[in-house]
């Protein structure tokens, strides 16, 4: 497979808009070849409308699509080399599974099917499935039908919208690991949408954090997760500590003043361009020693002193909320490696951590963005 | 006591069952029959005559055919008709779109005796004569509402995604419809148009507005019915019944079938 040089996918001001609705909005993107690229956006931001462009099933209402050298954008979809395992599947209910992965060599006069299919069926572990329908098959099978119905078409990009979204947390991990073999095996590029953060970080080389019909940040996922470059990205690619402040001074250090204390970080890691700062931390990266160990703390570490609201222990870790003095509720994880020795409700602590952990953002921003409405809600009740 | 109770929902079905199929055994019984008088209506005695001379009494037998082929020709034209109707209502904005819609059903809604002595009206101003082709216009027109409003039906359940994913693989508008749309409504086309036939086999009072001197098998039945029904339109209607029941066995088999070699694969 892959005998064909694959090529880079470039999206360029791609725009649709539905109305005075703008699904998608100047979204200009280079997915190289061979990458596993995952789109990663709450939903309704735009990530389906996104996808159906690239495939042809809607029309751009501006910008163009590449594939290489070869401008796709006025190309009818049943002209463009890209396949797409749909959201739903679409698995055609009135052919048996060999027919449906047969359906585009079929449609392209392909000649001596058969030993392709079969081979495409074992690649996708369903090889003595060939002659069921759709409609007996798992969910898990019949998403791998669709993979096996796209790929069998070797095309220059594999679109797959959600393809683990039906599934149940046990088979979606499962599968996950599968799509990662298969990606790895054919070394066709993927573009992966999704609005799992955990699944987009797990399974892509890159990940594009989409927002309301735009990029927001794209890179490596370590990259974007240890470097958020803006508030929604905090907060909707794991989870942050966000704290509003101004800039105080300017060395190598930046000091930001919030509610009395003082923040440092290192200006490389500083996206703010103007006097207010939001400071963030994730959660992880912060320590909990009790109030009357203060003194351990390390020198030229951030720290915030508060008390401990809520404990919920998980096994690995432990996840505290403890409130700051000026209210903000903030969250902890801590690695549950020491035996013993834990806070509980009510106790006294003071957080602190490396200034070369926190990132700064535009102050402008509301700190709340691409917060799950779940967890805002919980907030508000308490 | 208990045992009733226990087993009321039993006891009712089979009566109901009973209610039904007492009339076709009847019908069936009376084929065999050696009637009395003119009217066929009380046993006497046990012939074979009906069924190894089925075309015995005059007309029987061409009204039978006369039936089958008005049944043939307006179900073919009604359910390619229909069917490219309901194409055009789910797939297509125009004018008039919605009324369309409604006056579609006028026909399942108007009721017989109006419809078809109006169509009479119609073809005696037009001075058209009547004869199989009033007939058979009538019977089109009634057929195709059944037709558009199953088809309608089936194309609106269909997932647009599926057309879609074959466009996505490489299937051209023209081979999108042949492997994909078209197969997944041919269910409900073939269903609308065996329906369509047995209306219009069945069909007594719209026919008999415009039949002029044309017999069809319900006309000679209530012309026989007037004298004295023979034996033998109980052995067509044997006939009739047992190809119905056929045809539902097959479905069932077949359906059956693919369901377990499905299965067990
Ligand atoms: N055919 C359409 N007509 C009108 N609005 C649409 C259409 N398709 C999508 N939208 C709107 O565009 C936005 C983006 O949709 P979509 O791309 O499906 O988001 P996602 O896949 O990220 O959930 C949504 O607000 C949706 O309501
Ligand atoms: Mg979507």
């Amino acid at each position: 497979m892959g005998a064909r040089p694959v090529e880079d996918l470039h999206l360029v001001s791609l725009t649709k808009a539905f109305g005075d609705m703008v699904a998608v909005d100047d979204l200009t993107l280079t997915i190289p070849a061979g990458s596993f690229f995952a789109l990663l956006g709450a939903s309704g931001c735009g990530k389906t409308t996104t996808l159906r462009m690239i495939a042809g099933l809607e029309d751009p209402t501006s910008g163009s699509i590449r594939i290489g050298e070869q401008d796709v954008t006025g190309l009818k979809a049943y002209r463009r080399p890209v396949n797409t395992v749909f959201q739903s599947y679409a698995l055609f209910p009135h052919l048996d599974i060999f027919e449906n992965v047969a359906f585009g060599l079929r449609r392209r006069r392909v000649k001596n099917i058969k030993p392709k299919v079969n081979a495409m069926l074992e690649l996708v572990q369903l090889g003595p499935m060939a002659r069921r329908k759709p409609s007996q098959l798992s969910g898990g099978q019949q998403q791998r039908v669709a993979v096996a119905r796209a790929l069998i078409n070797e095309p220059d990009v594999l679109l797959l919208d959600e393809p683990l979204g039906a599934l149940d947390l046990k088979l979606r991990r499962q599968m996950q690991i599968e799509l990662k073999r298969i990606q790895t095996e054919v070394g066709t590029t993927f573009v992966h949408v999704t609005h799992d953060q955990e699944e987009a970080m797990t399974m892509a080389d890159t990940v594009a954090v989409m927002n309301a019909g735009r990029i927001e940040q794209l890179g490596h996922p370590a990259e974007i997760y240890e470097l958020p470059r803006s508030a929604f990205v905090a907060n909707f690619l794991g989870q942050s500590n966000l704290i509003e402040g101004q800039r105080q001074d300017d060395g190598d250090m930046v000091t930001v003043v919030a509610h009395g204390v003082a923040f440092r970080l290192l200006r490389s890691r500083n996206a703010a361009a103007g006097g207010s700062v939001i400071v963030g931390v994730r959660p992880e990266k912060i320590t909990v020693v009790d109030a009357a160990d203060a003194a351990r703390v390390p020198d030229g570490h951030n720290q915030v002193a508060g008390t401990v609201t809520d404990v919920s222990y998980s096994g690995v870790s432990t996840q505290y909320l403890i409130r700051a003095r000026w209210g903000q509720e903030l969250i902890v994880f801590e690695q549950n490696v020491i035996v013993g020795d834990r806070c509980d409700v009510g106790d006294e602590v003071v957080m602190h951590w490396a200034p070369e952990h926190s990132f700064g953002l535009d102050g402008s921003q509301d700190v709340y963005a691409g917060v799950e409405p779940a967890v805002l809600e919980l907030e508000a009740a308490q | 006591m208990r045992w009733l109770r226990r087993n009321l929902v039993g006891i009712i079905g089979i009566l109901v069952l009973v209610y039904l199929f007492v009339p076709i055994a009847v019908v069936i019984a009376l084929s065999f029959n050696k009637p009395a008088g003119k009217f066929n209506i009380s046993w006497n005695q046990f012939s074979a005559d009906a069924w190894t001379n089925l075309c015995g009494v005059p007309g029987v037998c061409s009204s039978f055919v006369t039936s089958i082929q008005i049944g043939i020709i307006s179900t073919l034209i009604a359910t390619v008709m229909g069917t490219l109707i309901a194409f055009a209502l789910v797939r297509y904005r125009f004018r008039g779109r919605s009324t369309t819609n409604l006056l579609i059903f006028l026909p399942m809604a108007t009721p017989e005796v109006v419809m078809g002595s109006s169509l009479l009206a119609l073809f005696l101003n037009l001075r058209f004569p009547l004869g199989a082709v009033t007939v058979a216009i009538a019977h089109i027109m009634f057929i195709i509402s059944f037709v558009v409003v199953t088809v309608k039906a089936r194309l609106q359940g269909m997932d647009p995604r599926l057309e879609e994913a074959a466009r996505d693989l490489y299937a051209s508008p023209r081979a999108t419809f042949r492997y994909v749309t078209f197969p997944l409504v041919l269910p409900g086309i073939i269903g609308a148009a065996l329906l369509g036939f047995s209306l219009s086999f069945d069909d007594f009072i719209i026919s008999f507005f415009n039949a002029g001197t044309l017999v069809t098998f319900p006309i000679f039945i209530w012309g026989a019915a007037q004298r004295g029904i023979p034996p033998q339109v109980n052995a067509l209607a044997t006939i009739v019944f047992l190809a119905a029941l056929a045809i539902v066995l097959i479905a069932q088999v077949v359906s059956y079938r693919r369901r377990r070699a499905l299965q067990g694969a």
